[in-house]
């Protein structure tokens, strides 16, 4: 018997697939029924499965699943106000309970062929034809095939050739539990053509305290040849919250890809990111940070497939792990043997503030040609005893000084983005995450 | 303001202070001298409160209180300042903020207010001076890709900044070419006045030749076994450590 699946779990959300009516022509309901029967044939992943091997889902299955379809909405300007950390003048795509929420949305005049809105609205776009679903493949991934079942509302941004977006484009993510559990299958693909650019912001978060929620996003994007695209993605969800995303990269030549992904942590939250570097002198910079405490479980999984010759990759991710919390991260750097002189440059950095945190670590090589030049490591170890006595022999407080040698460290990811406005308030809600982590002290 | 009495501590199992006595008083410039490993910059840490040391007997009051029962925030905040001998690198925290975190935090103990950031610059800007610190300096991560004399100088510049009551200085001069030696010097020499006491704790009398101690200490296996006013440093500088060693042995036998 195959132990690595587990199909207890998946009956209840075939139940709510068949009530389920979403948007779109045939194809796009055949879609939706292929993954849903695959879901079924594969079930779940276990702990048996070496890519789940530190990150148990169970917990999460045992959540309420009664997907929201109908089109009341019951956010207010002041319910995201808290939310807006893309600046004022910055375009912004609501989603309440994974429905887009066009009264809260803020989004220009469309110019030039550039679409900025909501998926289930351009299924006839061609670029949807033909982009949507070609990249996150969901035959052998359950949580893919669980997010293709309900493809219907998401992000759809499109940049056609030689245009460009000057402002961040947030997507903005809300679940609100204030009045019972939530579940969400967020969509996007982002397609920048050649010669195009684009700045994005995908955050989630929620409202409320008691309730559960589940978001299962997949975000695929296309990033065409000499197009450049920067993407930060914020999960900043409760600590009950249960969040499996999946972001699937395609880049052709002379494309430069820069990714943060930043993590406040939850119940159960894993962030899957896949970058195919697929034409010559393409560009990745992958930047992630993690800051949990509680019982929080954060698994970053990442994989890098250097495809073509000439690229270029660089992943940093760093973690601030406190109580019981307990963190993943699996890198793989996959060099194919047509991708001579590939660079590729991989670290993964931990702190842990309590004896009873955990973090599991694993980075990657796996070399096919022989021109290369690629390094990885890990480290994990507890803040520099030496610098937090030098900070308090000039009479900064203990508290205080491992707040300042956190902040530090964690500055050092956020320092990445290229808007200013939203690496100033970036770090203001990482300062105050990170005094929320000294104060359980 | 200082009284150090019959002080004994250990490394893990090593036996390092046994039985130390000394007596600094308001506005006195003490140095202490030694041969290396003969427990000078064990005193120093003890003092500021590094945590690696465990004090067996003895007792240390500062200002009548027990010096040895407080945080070394604590010991900050009631003005009691260590320059570091090996001042350590803190990638991502700058110069700046970091001391006036650190002036606010001393000042709230004084009972005294916040400086707002125009007081703040126009201090920092007056101290800089001191030590012919150059503005980059300040804006650049604390000690992160600095000199050694560079960092020497700062640890001075952060002195001026903080204004302690108890200023120990752990080899101040080590890794110090002549000219930084002077900068450093002139900085602490402009710090003296009639209630701020020193601890100069160095191996060679070189120091002393720019900072004018009013009593020399020599520290050897853990005591103070000979005191003297500043000639002492030069009789040390002539006849080296072993005419001490010397004396100690033929006391023993």
């Amino acid at each position: 018997m195959n132990t690595t699946f587990q199909h207890n779990g998946t009956e209840v959300f075939v139940r709510e697939f068949n009530k389920f009516k979403g948007a779109g022509n045939g194809t796009l309901t055949s879609m939706r029924k292929d993954a849903i029967n695959r879901l079924s044939e594969l079930g779940f992943p276990t702990t048996k499965h070496e890519e789940w091997k530190y990150t148990n889902i169970s917990p999460i299955l045992k959540g309420d699943f009664t997907l929201i379809t109908d089109d009341q909405f019951f956010l207010t300007q002041e319910d995201i106000k808290p939310f807006l950390f893309a600046g004022k003048n910055s375009i912004l795509l609501v989603f309440e309970n994974g429905r887009f929420n066009e009264a809260l949305s803020s989004i220009p005049e469309n110019s030039e062929g550039i679409v900025l809105g909501n998926l289930s609205d351009h299924f006839t776009h061609p670029a949807v034809k033909s982009h949507l679903g070609k990249y996150a493949g969901y035959k052998d991934e359950s949580f893919i095939a669980l997010n293709t079942a309900f493809v219907n509302d998401g992000a759809f941004l499109y940049i056609p050739a030689n245009g460009s977006c000057e402002q961040v484009v947030h997507i903005l993510y809300l679940n609100d539990t204030r009045k019972h559990a939530t579940v969400m299958y967020p969509r996007n693909l982002i397609v920048a053509e050649k010669n195009s650019s684009l700045k994005v912001l995908e955050s989630y978060h929620t409202l409320g305290h008691i309730n559960q929620s589940f978001s299962n996003s997949v975000t695929e994007i296309l990033v065409e040849e000499n197009a450049a695209v920067e993407m930060c993605k914020l999960q900043a969800e409760n600590a009950i919250a249960n969040h499996i995303s999946h972001t699937e990269v395609n880049q052709t030549a002379n494309s430069r890809f820069n990714i943060s992904t930043i993590t406040f942590g939850g119940n159960v939250v894993r962030n899957n990111l896949h970058i195919v570097l697929d034409g010559v002198q393409a560009e990745a910079r992958l930047y992630g940070l993690y800051l949990i405490d509680g019982k929080e479980l954060v698994d970053n999984h990442t994989l890098v497939d250097h495809a073509s010759p000439n690229c270029y990759s660089n992943e940093l991710y760093k973690g601030i792990l406190d109580e019981h919390a307990q963190g993943v991260f699996n890198g793989k750097v996959l060099v194919r043997q047509d991708a001579q002189k590939t660079n590729a440059y991989q670290s993964n950095k931990n702190i842990l503030m309590s004896d009873d945190a955990v973090m599991n670590t694993k980075p990657q090589l796996e070399i096919f040609a022989d021109d290369v030049k690629c390094s990885h490591g890990a480290t994990t170890g507890q803040l520099d005893e030496e610098a937090l006595f030098y900070l308090r022999s000039r009479g900064i407080g203990e508290k205080d000084a491992k707040a300042f040698l956190n902040i530090a460290f964690a500055a050092e990811i956020i320092r990445n983005i290229s808007s200013q406005y939203l690496q100033d308030r970036l770090m203001q809600l990482v300062e105050a995450r990170l005094k929320k982590i000294n104060s359980y002290e | 303001m200082l009284k150090i009495k019959s002080l004994r501590a250990r490394v893990e199992d090593k036996q390092i202070l046994k039985g130390l006595n000394l007596e600094v008083g308001a506005g006195e410039v003490h140095a202490i001298m030694g041969p290396n490993g003969s427990g000078k910059s064990t005193l120093a840490s003890i003092l500021a409160g590094r945590e690696d040391f465990e004090v067996e007997s003895g007792e240390v009051t500062y200002n009548g209180e027990d010096l040895l029962e407080m945080s070394p925030e604590d010991r900050a905040r009631k003005g009691v300042f260590l320059a570091f001998q090996y001042p350590v690198e803190i990638p991502g925290v700058s110069n700046a903020n970091f001391l006036k975190t650190a002036i606010n935090e001393i000042r709230k103990a004084r009972g005294e207010s916040a400086l707002d950031s125009k007081e703040f610059l126009q201090l920092m800007k007056e101290k800089m001076k001191l030590v012919e610190m150059d503005k980059t300096m300040t804006q650049r991560s604390v000690n992160e890709g600095f000199s050694g004399g560079e960092k020497k100088r700062n640890e001075v510049f952060q002195m001026a900044m903080l204004e302690p009551s108890l200023a120990i200085m752990d080899e101040t001069d080590s890794g110090l070419d002549i000219d930084a030696l002077r900068i450093v010097a002139n900085g602490v020499n402009a710090l003296r006045n009639e209630n701020r006491s020193f601890v100069v704790i160095t191996h060679y009398q070189r120091l002393l030749d720019y900072i004018v101690p009013d009593y020399v200490h020599v520290l050897y296996d853990g005591k103070i076994v000979k005191s003297g006013k500043k000639e002492l440093a030069f009789e040390l500088e002539q006849k080296g450590y072993d005419w001490i060693k010397e004396e100690i042995s033929a006391v023993k036998a």
